[in-house]
């Protein structure tokens, strides 16, 4: 090949790559914001968490943008910009899921990215995201080692770690039903269910100490068949019995439990309940304690942000939205927050530090409760929870939940500094429950 | 005895689950090594073509005993279809290529089908749990079990007496277990074993999907409920012996028992006593317990 033809063809592909650049790149019109969401699309994940949280961000996105939401939102964008989403799917591999985070930075263009369900992608995206300085907000994993083990600039995540979920659950629990001798669990095998029944137990022990733990069961994620651990259960002495379970596990779990008496002796304690119980119906158990990791849902507290949702979701999707919905709305809501805060404060479009510093210690109201960006140096979101007794109402023939206890946020989280395995193997030492 | 009650009880209804998922998989293996992954997506088809019959023919308020035919017929049809295309278009172009190969063409097609779900179904779950209402419950001492169970039970004792008899004593049985002998020496003596790979591969298809409809009520229907099931089966199968009838329900009994033991007895250990199982028998029995002797060909 000649000289010529070698610069003929550099010159080609220059040309193709300033082309594609225009058509494709990562420039974004000066009004608008790219934002990356990702959630489970599909998998088993999908219907449970990932796709009541795409739901809820574009609704949310939706309603930014046309500026129709109630106040303190109904600025139009982020800072007048428009939000422009990119949708990805958070079903494959960990390191697929760095792919995705890198592809939507760098070859898409967006400013922040929202999302991931699975704790073992936050922990995975977290780092490549202080690496590429962009806004990141983590939306619906409960792990509390991402901020534990390293500090961040540009990751946040408005909702609180899985340890608040179990401890209330454990507070619920001596509130209704007083010292229990003894108890029992059922949790997935992986970390989740064996993370969210460590720390029930570690709470059980503060709150009541004489109390013994009867059966600990641990079917692996879809198992499908639960035969022999509800025979397992049905013989157990203890009354309570704590899951983790959630989607098809706690679907499948509930039927056959059902059919076989389970709940007619005894009382769950599903601290992720919540996001099953339309879909359930009058097959969830009638007495059951009901979660929704946070004050979500139907155990949100009324305001005009939250009847809004409610609403607008409702009349969108055929269902009201589940907690998953709510994680995804408060974190949009909290992004919105920090940008308009900084984008003020500039009188322009703001920088990632600068919208970072905004959110950075931020108190804002989501659609269920409000939220204390309070922890790991203001990147972690604290807000109180609350759980309640499902019951199937037959005249409106809808599901309930009823007796619904509050607990503040500095009642079931630790404190600031201090890690949520220490918090609770030290008898959840400064907690203020008043 | 409460316990050993249990753990019989608990063993027999999972071993009996396993028998259903597997003895599909076992005979395609049998006659024309194939170690088909595609086995998981017939299984996950026939639960999603149970679930929306079941759901269809209850809304109506039909009876009750129609809904289990309606569903059972619903699974074997789509096996029967699924099966068909994936033998007729994919299968029949790789026959005689080397077995890894096959293994990741039927993986590929386990994959697509999977998605076929995903667009025909969507990302929701179905629930039939209406016939494990109508089942009802019974007891033997105190122990709660449940009519559905039994059900099952019953269905993994038919298809293990049918498996048997029709490959012992008629006459396509004793022709497959010909081929299944040496496919060889059977085409050498005259039989079409072509047509045999076929129909045993609509079988064992047709199975996958009656054991999807056979768990539908008891299961929330959901993407991915094929994966779990296809490494189930292999471990069963390959604990009984790839390719025999017997090895399979052996192999479900020991796996369904020694799980229920270990959830009773051990619980940490469930997930991992399945495996253990399969790795013990693979030490001392590398093919299996139930692996016929092959003669060495010269």
């Amino acid at each position: 090949m000649g000289r010529k033809s070698i610069s003929r063809l550099a010159g080609f592909l220059g040309a193709s790559a300033a082309l594609s650049l225009a058509l494709t790149g990562p420039v974004a019109a000066q009004d608008t914001v790219r934002v990356g969401i990702v959630s489970f699309l599909t998998g088993p994940a999908a219907v449970p968490f990932g796709i009541p949280g795409k739901n809820a961000a574009e609704l949310i996105i939706d309603a930014i943008n046309e500026g129709s939401l109630p106040a303190p939102y109904n600025s139009k964008g982020l800072g007048g910009a428009t939000i422009e989403a990119r949708y990805v799917d958070e079903a494959g591999s960990v390191a697929n899921q760095v792919t995705e985070y890198r592809n939507l930075v760098q070859r898409d263009g967006v400013s922040a990215v929202v999302g991931y369900v699975s704790s073992g992608n936050c922990l995975a995206v977290a780092p490549v995201a202080e690496e590429m300085k962009t806004l990141t907000v983590l939306y619906d994993c409960g792990t509390p080692r991402i901020f534990e083990e390293r500090d961040y600039t540009y990751v946040f995540r408005v909702t609180p770690t899985a340890t608040m979920d179990s401890v209330g659950a454990a507070r619920y629990v001596i509130d209704k039903k007083g010292q229990i001798p003894n108890f029992s669990g059922i949790n997935q095998n992986y970390a989740w269910g064996q993370d969210s029944w460590r720390d029930f137990v570690l709470a059980m022990k503060t709150l009541a100490p004489n109390a013994t733990i009867d059966r600990e069961l641990f079917p692996k994620f879809l198992a499908g068949e639960y035969g022999a651990e509800i025979t397992s259960l049905l013989t157990s002495q203890a009354e309570i019995i704590h899951t983790s379970f959630y989607g098809g596990d706690l679907e499948s779990f509930v039927g056959q439990a059902t059919g076989r008496g389970l709940f007619s002796r005894k009382t769950m304690v599903m601290s992720c309940g919540e996001s099953a119980m339309f879909r359930l119906g009058n097959r969830m158990p009638d007495g059951t304690i009901i979660g929704a990791r946070g004050p979500h849902g139907v155990l949100a507290r009324e305001s005009e942000l939250n009847t809004w949702f409610q609403k607008a979701y409702t009349e969108r999707y055929g269902t009201p939205p589940t907690y998953p919905s709510y994680h995804m709305a408060q974190s949009l809501l909290g992004l919105k927050a920090a940008w308009d805060k900084a984008a003020a404060a500039k009188g322009g479009k703001p920088t990632p530090e600068e919208v970072a510093k905004a959110f950075e210690g931020l108190e804002f109201d989501g659609p269920s409760t409000r939220i204390q960006m309070a922890r790991a140096k203001g990147h972690q979101g604290i807000s109180e929870t609350a759980y309640g007794t499902f019951k199937f109402n037959k005249e409106t023939n809808k599901p309930e939940v009823v007796d619904i206890v509050r607990y503040p946020a500095d009642c079931v989280n630790p404190p600031d500094g201090v890690t949520s395995q220490e918090w609770l193997e030290g008898g959840m030492k400064g907690a203020k429950c008043d | 005895m409460l316990l050993g009650l249990a753990i019989l009880t608990d063993g027999l209804v999972y071993a009996a689950y396993l028998f259903i998922v597997a003895v599909g998989l076992s005979l395609i293996f049998g006659v024309m090594k194939i170690l088909n992954v595609a086995h998981g997506a017939f299984y996950a088809f026939g639960a999603y073509c149970a679930a929306t019959a079941a759901g269809m023919y209850f809304d109506r308020g039909l009876p009750d005993a129609g809904g289990f035919l309606i569903m059972a017929l619903a699974a074997l049809a789509v096996g029967l279809v699924l099966g068909l295309i994936l033998e007729r278009t994919i299968l029949r172009l790789v026959y005689g290529k080397d077995e890894v190969i096959i293994v990741l063409v039927t993986y590929a097609a386990f994959l697509i089908l999977e998605d076929v779900i995903l667009l025909i179904w969507g990302p929701s779950s179905l629930f039939a749990y209406q016939p494990l209402v109508i089942a009802g419950n019974f007891m033997i001492g105190p122990l709660v079990l449940s009519g559905y169970d039994l059900g099952l039970v019953l269905l993994a004792v038919v298809l293990a007496v049918g498996g048997f008899y029709g490959l012992r004593y008629t006459r396509y049985g004793r022709l497959l277990t010909a081929v299944i002998f040496d496919r060889e020496t059977a085409a050498a003596f005259g039989v079409n074993v072509t047509r045999f790979f076929t129909v045993t591969f609509l079988i064992g298809a047709m199975l996958g999907a009656l054991g999807g409809a056979a768990m539908a009520p008891k299961i929330s229907v959901t993407l991915g409920i094929g994966v779990e099931v296809i490494v189930l089966a292999f471990a069963v199968v390959a604990v009984g012996g790839m390719g025999s009838m017997e090895g399979a329900l052996v192999g479900a009994l020991i796996v369904g028992l020694c799980r229920a033991a270990a959830v009773h007895l051990l619980p940490q250990v469930e997930l991992f006593v399945i495996y253990a199982v399969m790795a013990l028998v693979l030490v001392f029995r590398p093919h299996g317990l139930f692996t016929r002797a092959q003669p060495r060909k010269i």
